[in-house]
């Protein structure tokens, strides 16, 4: 029996593995609704006349349809109504910036706790999945029309969804082995399971989609050729950002320095927290410090002290007020007990005789003047060095753009900062060839990514179909989210 | 995909591999790799491509037995397909226009030294080639690099065959004779020691030196920073700014460090194997 949950009351809590248990285990942290907890939260939804959340959301899902779905029973249907707007819930249910989304916009945070939107769109997702065959949309006749998708990443993914609805041919190159690009490389498996991840492109393949791994575009085919040899019609590029950056600073190649995208790329797709039963390996280390404040940095933290870090401390210049990964990781670091040092910054790391790390020196910081990005500039503050003794560091401190494609297509181009430069549709300079995601904007989120998919998927949908460029740009809400099909909006002029 | 067509024992470990691969034949060029999986669970390994047929599809690769991953790869046999082969990634070599060249090659070096000395030869350059190996019986394609050489000169370090000793005195002999004429780059490939033995060789009569570098890498498309590698004081990533380098400008020191990384690790594999030799 479903007791109604007023909507003043907080949300219904997400059971989740107690921190002791889970630094054993890479099982998933948040163990998700059942469904009458679910019922129960998306009965605190006050039906807004004009429900706001939507607009939160960069794919244009259809939140007030589906929460009011699950608050009747309908789990089912729920799901599909999000799949109108979004092919990947339940990767979006668990990795979504929520609280800075949807559910900042909902009305209930005036007085409390918004509706976890989140938690209700990943139990609509695994619902579905637990529930049988997922039932397939309907997919428009075939256009013959060929598209390309250079990275099977949560930009791709979205394009490559999109347009075979649509009735195109769809095929996306993957330089990686596994298609999901950092869904499998970068976010850890505590965090979204893999097994979800190969669900949800099996979704895209049974929707006819069809993906070419091992494939480095740039390298061992360019847009050039797909275009004029390999008779594709139209380009989509979402090759991710991925060229880590370091500090700069004295002795980062000493053993028992990773890059955070090497280190969890070690450990999430190449599973080395199962070696030797599989034959990559990783250092271990007791004493590890992560460098840096944002997400990443936290998936490595939490990685490292399941992969036997008995003191893991995460080096951030900042302090916790400024600090850019999620609250939600913060405290889930915290509970696994990893130690934060804000206010801090490496200035050298020192190694033995063999060119193993030993000790990072490190100093304190304070907060000075406002920067470009509106934060209070960390300013080291003298006389305050020391050394850490340290066995592994992990350095996540960001992102450059990749030129392996770029530098091989010269006709797209680019920015100063080698990211590729495309208008607000994802047409770039090459009026074949549209991009989206961390190769346009630097490093982002997933849904960002899966944003600007959307949006470069309608105007690809449209230019395949001969249409008329839409009047100024200013989509109207059914023009960013197909619950009416795109080409009901541009093809039917 | 990626299926063996033909598989050949060059010499005790060293295994030479024609491969097909359609896409990567067509774009591939002398001095860039692949990196390959011998089954789903299997290291990404690094191999530079030794040859290509454009027409057939088809590549060679050719490699040594030192781990667990290459040890799988070595069981493949003809017929069979790898996991995954990825490439052709890096720089290609800089082909230039010069009037002779020198050809190092230790070890499996050989393999990725053929294609670039003959694409010099090709370009008019006289190729001088120094083939160096620990014994004669491991020495493997002397013919292919006498057919694209204008002088070949073997060293063993057991004088099996060949000079006995070591590649970089007959490399400092072929420079003294004619560094001064006409000799305007060396190319060393083979072991990190000696690649690095080369260079100081070569520093002396400043003649540039190019090496092309075996560092670890995951993805081998500039996304991880595995293979960074510490070139002039900057730090450079072998898989996209490589795998080719100034070799007098390669801090040899941290390069030798970190391909020791997983030295225990690689132990603790081997041990794991069906077939453990001495």
């Amino acid at each position: 029996m479903i007791t109604k949950r007023s909507s003043r009351a907080g949300r219904v809590p997400m059971p989740e593995q107690p921190p002791e248990q889970r630094i054993g285990n890479f099982d998933e942290v948040p163990l998700g609704y059942d469904p009458a907890q679910a019922q129960a939260e998306a009965g605190r939804c006050l039906r807004c006349k004009n429900p706001r959340c939507r607009e939160g959301c960069p794919v244009g899902v259809d939140i007030p349809g589906f929460v009011g779905l699950i608050a009747d029973g309908q789990h089912g249907q729920a799901a599909a109504r999000i799949k109108e707007a979004n092919c990947l819930p339940a990767v979006c249910g668990r990795v979504c910036p929520q609280e800075s989304q949807c559910e900042a916009l909902c009305v209930l945070t005036r007085r409390g706790e918004a509706v976890a939107i989140g938690r209700l769109e990943r139990f609509a997702a695994d619902y579905e999945r637990m529930h049988g065959e997922v039932p397939l949309p309907e997919r428009r006749p075939a256009t013959g029309k060929r598209v390309a998708v250079i990275g099977a990443g949560p930009a791709g993914l979205t394009v490559a969804g999109d347009l075979v609805r649509e009735g195109h041919e769809v095929t996306i190159f993957e330089a990686f082995h596994k298609a999901g690009g950092v869904l499998v490389y970068g976010i850890p498996e505590f965090r979204l399971p893999k097994r979800i991840v190969e669900q949800e492109i099996d979704y895209l393949r049974r929707l006819g989609v069809k993906i070419e791994l091992n494939q480095v575009v740039g390298q061992s085919v360019t847009i050039q050729d797909l275009l004029e040899e390999e008779g594709f019609d139209a380009v989509f590029l979402g090759v991710g950002a991925g060229l880590p950056v370091v500090m700069g600073i004295p002795g980062e190649n000493l053993v028992g320095i990773y890059l955070a995208n090497e280190y969890l790329t070690r450990v999430n797709l190449m599973q080395a927290y199962a070696f030797p039963a599989v034959d990559t390996p990783v250092v271990r280390g007791k004493r590890v410090c992560v460098v840096g404040g944002g997400n990443v940095a936290m998936d490595a933290a939490r990685t490292a002290r399941r992969m036997g870090g008995e003191q893991v401390t995460v080096l951030y210049r900042r302090t916790l007020d400024e600090i850019p990964a999620r609250a939600e990781e913060v405290h889930h670091a915290q509970a696994e007990g990893i130690e934060f040092r804000t206010l801090c910054a490496p200035l050298e790391y020192l190694g033995d005789d063999r060119g193993v790390l030993r000790q990072v020196r490190c100093q304190v910081m304070e907060l000075g003047e406002p920067d470009a990005s509106g934060r209070r500039r960390p300013v080291p503050k003298p006389g305050t060095e020391f050394l850490l003794d340290t066995d592994l560091v992990i350095i996540a401190i960001g992102s450059g753009a990749n030129p392996l494609l770029t530098r091989r297509t010269p006709e797209v181009a680019l920015n100063r900062r080698g990211y590729i430069t495309a208008d607000e549709r994802g047409l770039t300079s090459h009026p074949q060839v549209w991009a989206g995601g961390d190769i346009v904007t630097g490093s982002a989120t997933v849904i960002l990514a899966m944003g600007a998919g959307r949006q470069a998927a309608q105007d690809i949908h449209r230019y395949l179909s001969g249409s008329p460029l839409p009047g100024p740009a200013e989509p109207t809400p059914d023009s960013t989210c197909p619950a009416v099909p795109v080409s009901d909006v541009f093809s039917s002029a | 995909m990626a299926t063996i067509l033909t598989k050949t024992e060059l010499a005790p470990k060293i295994l030479e591999f024609c491969v097909a691969a359609p896409r990567i034949a067509r774009k591939a060029l002398p001095g860039q790799f692949v990196i390959v999986m011998a089954d789903p669970v299997a290291e990404r390994i690094p191999l530079t491509v030794a040859d290509f047929d454009r027409e057939e599809g088809t590549i060679t690769l050719v490699m040594m037995v030192v781990g667990a991953s290459s040890w799988k790869l070595s069981q493949l046999q003809v017929g069979d397909s790898l996991y995954a082969v990825i490439g052709p990634l890096g720089h290609a070599s800089q082909v230039e226009d010069l009037p002779a060249v020198v050809m190092v090659a230790g070890g499996v070096g050989t393999a990725p030294i053929f294609p670039i000395a003959r694409a010099f030869r090709t370009q008019g350059a006289r190729v001088i080639t120094i083939q160096g190996a620990r014994s004669g019986s491991l020495l493997f394609w002397s013919d292919r690099l006498q057919s694209v050489s204008d002088e070949l000169h073997i060293s063993t370090d057991d004088g099996s065959a060949g000079r006995k000793g070591l590649v970089t005195e007959l490399l400092r002999e072929v420079l003294e004779r004619d560094a001064a004429r006409d000799i305007g780059c060396v190319y060393a490939i083979g072991p990190t020691p000696m690649m690095r033995f080369c260079a100081k060789t070569t520093e002396p009569f400043g003649v540039r030196t190019i090496v092309s570098l075996n560092s670890i890498m995951v993805d081998g498309t500039g996304m991880c920073g595995g293979c960074r590698v510490d070139v002039g004081g900057q730090i450079r990533f072998t898989c996209v700014d490589g795998p080719e380098f100034d070799g007098h400008q390669v801090n040899w020191e941290t390069l030798l460090a970190r391909q020791k990384t997983y030295h225990t690790h690689e132990q603790c594999s081997l041990q794991r194997l069906p077939v453990t030799e001495s």
